[in-house]
């Protein structure tokens, strides 16, 4: 197991480095350079030639590179041009508004996904798991954006139920500051869960109809355990540990989805700073972006991994 | 040769004939022919079949008949005209009709989706197969460039790379959507040709000293191309949500160029989403129809292949 979990490890390296330099290889192909908001038209030619080579754009390109990493490990991903402040707190600020929405999607899709998934595998090839499979089809075939315009159409506009921007309203005080949060998270929140369950659902569901055929629940029946406390008891719990595994897998989703869902709903998190940022060419905010959700995404994979390795042998024997 | 052989043997042609229309009835059917079955039994996917097609004929010839960069002119006189009026389905804000916009946005959506799936499935497939084939070394090398597609924040890049592109259009979209969405097809291909890599014939094959080309394309391919005509099926349904939500961040078709995403931006305005709704609502229903139908469609072939496989 440590093996596997090592080897796990070492490849992380080489995706790393890859990863850091991808993005900035596509930093620099960006136009413009780092002193597009310190240059005034009064700043001369030799000035800025002054500028470019004391900060080192005229090395070689592994040179800058290898600056640009040792910067990354001191924490100093540079400055926003747009909002003249240190990419890093802008990124802390938003980053916290992101992480709620997204751990508020995540609980709800687990809570709609685990019972909806159980459900079906118990009634395999009865109404109900016809009526679950519809919901999966459906909420797997409509883009996930179309759904968050109607959504916040219908609930946000014609019912007026939930806030339409933001992600705290500005006269919350107090213990209030959680109610307001809570409300401008509700229905992306929602909205992103239902429409996120489709792979739980049809992997909790295929466990649970493997599960029933298998012999330590026919050893429970024939004890006399009644069927719902095997559900509850062993099927349930045998099928848990590999989706709870699977968390790590869903970051992806989850931070691609941040995107549309923070622009529909006008929410402040990262995905929103990045779609400005690519709409006010602030290069350094893109960079740092596009690394973190990187290595996120390899986070999140590599926990996934690790935890697959550790509950399920099978993996391991590679 | 074949006289030879017919003067040898003691069954005669019209015998030979009646033999081999007696094996061919008593052979399984392929798959084409339960797919057709199935199609005939469960009326909506027909339906559903026929109305993609009827949708994807009626748009593109529709779009012969709209003349775009009229299309897309400026009209301040028809401002947010509600439908019904001077325009069928009414005109947004710059007061251009909604309706032919609906129909050559449609043309582009449905064109890109098309491309990209035959683009990225061709590929993916392609990947898949060498992949499962070889194994060994070139199985690693291969699965390791996938697992790090896996981890780049896609999104995010391909609106970075659509930026920084010069000379930007629907063939570059195209192309660049091609670079990242391949994954999928290539890992279901491959865990299919690992598995049908172990069969006996393509042991016997490789025995009978068969290239690996002529096995892998001509041998395994064909066994695996129901599979394939699912995931593709599905893969278009998924592709056309991905040139929409682009073009819906305003990163996807470059601007004039009308497509179901950027009519469906018109509800990012709050007047527009509450007011002025045919801006973006017929486009919004629009998609989800589409994408609907084709899944159901997606569905019913491969409900198809789990009926074939039962057979066998």
């Amino acid at each position: 197991m440590w093996k596997t979990i090592l080897r796990r490890f070492l490849i992380m390296i080489p995706e790393l480095i890859i990863l850091s330099m991808l993005v900035f290889l596509l930093a620099k192909a960006m136009p413009g350079d780092p002193f597009l908001g310190s240059i005034n038209p009064k700043s001369s030619p030799q000035q800025i030639h002054h500028l470019m080579q004391a900060n080192g754009l005229y090395d070689p390109w592994y040179q800058q590179y290898w600056n640009w990493v040792v910067h990354l490990f001191h924490g100093d991903l540079g400055m926003s041009y747009e909002y003249k402040e240190p990419v890093v707190g802008l990124i802390q600020q938003r980053g916290l508004n992101t992480l709620w929405l997204a751990l508020f999607t995540m609980i709800m899709t687990y809570m709609i996904a685990l019972p909806l998934g159980v459900y079906a595998g118990k009634h395999e090839g009865k109404w109900q798991d016809n009526l679950v499979r519809v919901y999966t089809y459906v909420t797997m075939a409509i883009p996930f954006f179309v759904v968050l315009v109607l959504g916040i159409w219908i609930f946000g506009y014609l019912f007026n139920l939930f806030p339409t921007a933001g992600s705290i309203s500005p006269t919350a005080t107090g213990f209030g500051t959680v109610i307001s949060r809570l409300t401008h998270i509700i229905l992306p929140g929602l909205l992103g869960a239902l429409f996120g369950t489709v792979n739980i659902v049809q992997y909790l569901r295929s466990e649970v109809i493997d599960a029933k055929h298998s012999a330590y629940v026919k050893t429970a029946k024939s004890k006399g355990i009644p069927m719902k406390d095997i559900y509850r008891h062993h099927i349930f719990r045998n099928s848990l540990l590999p989706i709870a595994a699977f968390s790590g897998y869903s970051i992806t989703g989850l931070l691609a989805g941040s995107i549309f869902t923070e622009m529909v709903f006008s929410y402040p998190g990262m995905g929103l700073l990045f779609l400005n940022a690519v709409n006010y060419r602030d290069y350094t905010v893109i960079t740092a972006l596009v690394l973190l959700y990187g290595f996120l995404n390899l986070l999140g994979t590599l926990i996934s991994d690790v935890v697959l390795a550790v509950i399920d042998p099978r993996i391991r024997v590679e | 040769m074949a006289s030879s052989f017919d003067s040898q043997s003691q069954i005669s042609a019209a015998e030979l004939d009646r033999l081999t229309k007696e094996a061919e009835q008593e052979a399984t059917p392929s798959s084409a022919k339960i797919m057709w079955h199935q199609f005939k039994r469960d009326r909506a996917a027909l339906i559903s079949l026929i109305a993609i097609v009827g949708f994807i004929v009626f748009v593109v010839v529709g779009s012969w008949f709209v003349d775009t960069g009229k299309a897309m002119n400026v009209d301040i006189m028809a401002y947010n005209s509600p439908p019904f009026s001077d325009y069928l389905l009414g005109a947004d804000s710059s007061g251009r009709s909604i309706a032919q916009q609906l129909i050559v946005g449609s043309r582009n959506s449905i064109c890109i989706a098309l491309g990209l799936t035959a683009i990225s499935s061709t590929f993916g497939v392609v990947y898949g197969l060498v992949s499962g084939f070889f194994g060994g070394l070139v199985d690693l090398t291969m699965q390791r460039l996938y697992d790090f597609m896996m981890i780049i924040p896609m999104l995010m890049t391909i609106i970075v790379i659509v930026t920084i592109i010069p000379q930007y259009n629907a063939i570059t979209l195209t192309l660049i959507l091609s670079l990242f969405y391949w994954m999928g097809t290539s890992r279901l291909i491959r865990s299919r040709t690992l598995a049908e890599s172990q069969k006996d014939y393509v042991t016997a094959s490789k025995t009978a000293g068969s290239s690996n080309l002529k096995i892998m394309f001509r041998e395994i391919l064909p066994n695996i191309s129901s599979l394939i005509i699912v995931d593709t099926t599905l893969s278009f349904a998924e592709n056309i949500g991905v040139e929409t939500g682009l073009s819906f961040l305003g990163f996807g078709l470059p601007n004039g160029t009308p497509s179901l995403g950027t009519l469906i931006a018109n509800a990012t305005d709050p007047e527009n989403i509450t007011q002025y709704w045919w801006t973006w609502l017929f486009a919004a229903v629009e998609i989800i129809l589409l994408c609907l139908a084709i899944s159901y469609v997606g569905q019913v072939i491969r409900r198809t292949l789990n009926a074939s496989q039962q057979i066998d």
